[in-house]
């Protein structure tokens, strides 16, 4: 240390920095580390080639070739790892390959289900799949006859409907829950958590149960939306209320306390400043029920005719004309439902990155967060005292005097 | 009233005037609602309210419809699992079809619970920040997803690509009686596995979206005591986030057990109890209705929606129960700042 010291003293100071022993940053990739994951990956494959290419009587699968590789390389990399750092170093190695890998997994099938269904979608999709339906196209036309014109109709009306209903339901809902917060919003909340995995045949029984069974409407694109507005429903609720909670605090303050009534102070204050986030809200439902296939068979029931209108007689949609025709014999219709699946991702694709442009970028990132902290942490102490601290942030300077000479 | 904090600060304006002029001690506080104010809170908690009941009526109707049903077959609908409500001496009950989804679930289960905590654990804590809003997004698209789409990919991709290793497991480790099976690739098992796509998006969000509230200052500690970061992981993220990892894995669940097309594309739908989970055949509650519905006569139907109704009151006690943990877990309880 006192060695240092005069060193640093004699000399300026980029060589002491030469001298300083080297930094340890606990992210940074050493040579040291690579090396010895490559070691251990190319160790265990030598290993795994020379045992089944030389040894064993008899070929294994791939598949089997893969998982015993990498069971080698974690037995391998745990061994350099125990030798060179000891057990400690060696157990936070393993378990962050292991949680790596597993991340990979779930990764993976995400970007394959993607380019799988493009790839088999593209192959068959003919600008008629857009113009034609189903109505003359018998089981052993060619997979390019015929269309979804009957089905993409439905689905686009079914979701119009079922957005009309669910969300100024859902929207009220959520003002309830973060503006009026009243004796209902615990059981609200909770039973809105619980109805996000409502099981989405369960909805569609319910509709025909009290649609079709009890009033006796017959199957129409109307009951399917229907079922869809009450499976909309929650996603829409929860996605609004976190973003009406996001709303400074401040903001709401000002607004009444320049003598705005409550509702009008959330209609013209709360809602608007929530405007994008609404919207996403209001896309992700849409993206959640489009599509619903089981209550759809319970309740639109499927056509392979135009039906233009939703809310008399059986009414196709695209999970519905997708499901049935996958589940055909026929390679051709199977075919059809690939070019049927890629319309539906597409159109859910289209609907997320919607949500995604108008949600003010990216995920995990409100627009209005860094005003959002201090806002609250002062409503917090504001709650108790009354209106005597000076209005924060948005509120014009002037009436801070006003406000202030007042119960102090 | 838990308004009162936000309905302190509506003060009239001429209050606030005559306060300020004259200067005295006291100004009164009024709090009090116009004529549009209750219609609002009126519209507002109506719009509460319909969620509510509509739940209620949910499980009303399909118990008015399942009545005919149960009446019909008293207690053995809970232990039967053949299904002919039509014929000419009814027996049906749900033994099979609840079997089937709870064995499915199970094995999404096994998958979902692992893979989601792994993936948001390296989100939040291995991947360079760069790439945790991106991958995060990934998760969010999948969730997205159509169901339909995630079995047809199963059906023709997944299912595929593991036969090899099904049929060697069941080669090799057949003398254990589950593992066994006459013809493999479309069982029960395979079925879970398709379903647990579904369920992996879901509960990683909620587990991730747990995590990250871990208190960064409780992480730093333990890397600054020697932690390697697993070992800050096991020591703080971890017990941290059991609330939202026992939550995120039950609203999974709920997900998996009313999944209905991976169940119908996959399967091959028998109405039996299988515990050989390798082997085809089997039936769940939800493919069950799908696939029933279009020939039920009227004791088929009323049968159908009994069995929809303990659908629905499994996967609401399980989700409520599910919702209640994470709301709790949410809250902060079990953080000592």
């Amino acid at each position: 240390m006192s060695a240092q010291r005069t060193v640093q003293a004699g000399l300026p100071p980029r060589p002491l920095r030469a001298l300083a022993p080297p930094r340890h940053r606990p992210r940074t990739l050493r040579p040291g580390d690579v090396a010895e994951v490559a070691g251990a990956v190319a160790a265990s494959g030598a290993l795994v080639w020379f045992v089944y290419a030389r040894l064993l009587p008899f070929s294994v699968h791939v598949v089997g070739i893969g998982l015993s590789w990498y069971a080698l390389f974690l037995l391998t990399y745990a061994l350099v790892a125990w030798d060179g750092h000891g057990r400690v170093v060696a157990t936070d190695r393993i378990m962050g390959v292991v949680i790596a890998t597993a991340a990979l997994a779930a990764f993976t099938p995400i970007v394959a289900v993607i380019g799988y269904v493009v790839i088999k979608g593209a192959k068959v999709i003919r600008p008629g799949f857009f113009t034609d339906n189903l109505s003359v196209t018998g089981p052993l036309s060619a997979a390019t006859e015929g269309g979804a014109v009957h089905s993409i109709i439905g689905t686009l009306e079914q979701l119009a409907i079922a957005t009309m209903i669910s969300v100024p339901l859902g929207v009220l809902t959520a003002i309830y829950l973060s503006e009026v917060k009243g004796r209902l919003t615990k059981p609200t909340r909770l039973v809105t958590d619980a109805m996000t995995a409502l099981p989405s045949i369960v909805a569609g029984l319910f509709i025909y149960s009290l649609l079709i069974l009890q009033f006796h409407w017959g199957f129409s694109g109307f009951a399917g939306s229907l079922a869809l507005a009450v499976l909309m429903l929650p996603t829409v609720t929860i996605a609004a209320e976190q973003v009406l909670r996001v709303v400074p605090g401040g903001l709401r303050e000002a607004s009444l306390a320049l003598g705005a009534p409550h509702w009008r102070t959330v209609l013209s204050v709360v809602l608007p400043t929530a405007r994008a986030g609404l919207s996403t809200a209001v896309i992700l439902g849409m993206a959640r029920v489009v599509g619903e296939t089981a209550p759809m068979l319970l309740t639109a029931f499927g056509t392979t005719t135009t039906n233009t209108n939703p809310f008399s007689g059986i009414q196709d949609d695209l999970p519905l004309f997708v499901f049935t025709q996958i589940r055909s014999s026929q390679n051709t219709q199977v075919q059809r439902a690939w070019a049927g699946a890629l319309v539906l991702l597409t159109l859910v694709l289209i609907l997320f990155m919607l949500a995604r442009l108008i949600g003010g970028s990216r995920p995990g990132k409100k627009r209005r967060r860094p005003s959002r902290t201090p806002a609250h942490s002062r409503r917090v102490p504001r709650a108790g005292a009354g209106p005597t601290t000076p209005a924060p942030g948005p509120t014009p300077p002037d009436t801070g005097p006003t406000t202030k000479a007042g119960p102090s | 009233m838990p308004c009162g904090a936000d309905m302190g600060g509506t003060v009239s304006g001429d209050t606030v005037t005559a306060v300020a002029e004259a200067e005295p001690a006291r100004r009164r506080i009024e709090s009090r609602l116009t004529a549009g104010d209750r219609v609002y809170r009126t519209l507002a908690t109506a719009g509460a309210g319909a969620t509510l009941v509509l739940i209620v009526l949910i499980g009303l109707f399909l118990l008015i419809k399942a009545m005919p049903a149960l009446r019909e077959a008293g207690w053995s609908f809970i232990t039967t699992k053949e299904w002919s409500p039509d014929a000419e001496k009814p027996r049906f009950g749900v033994a099979a079809m609840m079997f089937g989804t709870l064995i499915s679930a199970t094995v999404a289960m096994a998958v979902t619970f692992p893979v989601s905590v792994s993936t948001a654990v390296f989100i939040n804590e291995y991947a360079p920040r760069r790439l945790r809003r991106p991958l995060t997004s990934l998760i969010d698209l999948m969730a997205a997803i159509p169901s339909l789409i995630f079995a047809m990919w199963g059906l023709f991709v997944l299912v595929p690509f593991l036969l090899p290793l099904e049929q060697w497991a069941v080669d090799r480790f057949g003398w254990l009686p589950f593992m066994k099976a006459a013809a493999i690739g479309a069982s029960l098992s395979n079925a879970g596995l398709v379903v647990s796509l579904m369920t992996i998006p879901i509960a990683t969000s909620i587990i991730r979206e747990v995590l990250s509230q871990v208190p960064r200052h409780e992480c730093e500690g333990a890397l600054a005591l020697g932690a390697t970061r697993w070992g800050m992981i096991r020591t703080v993220v971890l017990p941290f986030g059991r609330g939202g990892i026992i939550g995120g894995t039950m609203l999974g669940l709920g997900r998996a057990l009313g999944e209905t097309l991976a169940a119908t594309l996959v399967l091959s739908l028998t109405f039996e109890i299988k515990p050989r989970v390798l082997e085809n055949g089997g039936i769940t509650v939800a493919s069950a209705l799908a696939v029933q519905f279009k020939d039920a006569q009227k004791m088929g139907l009323s049968a159908l929606m009994a069995a929809g109704l303990a659908l629905f009151v499994v996967t609401f006690a399980i989700n409520l129960l599910a919702a209640f943990v994470v709301s709790r877990s949410r809250s902060g309880a079990g953080v000592d700042a």
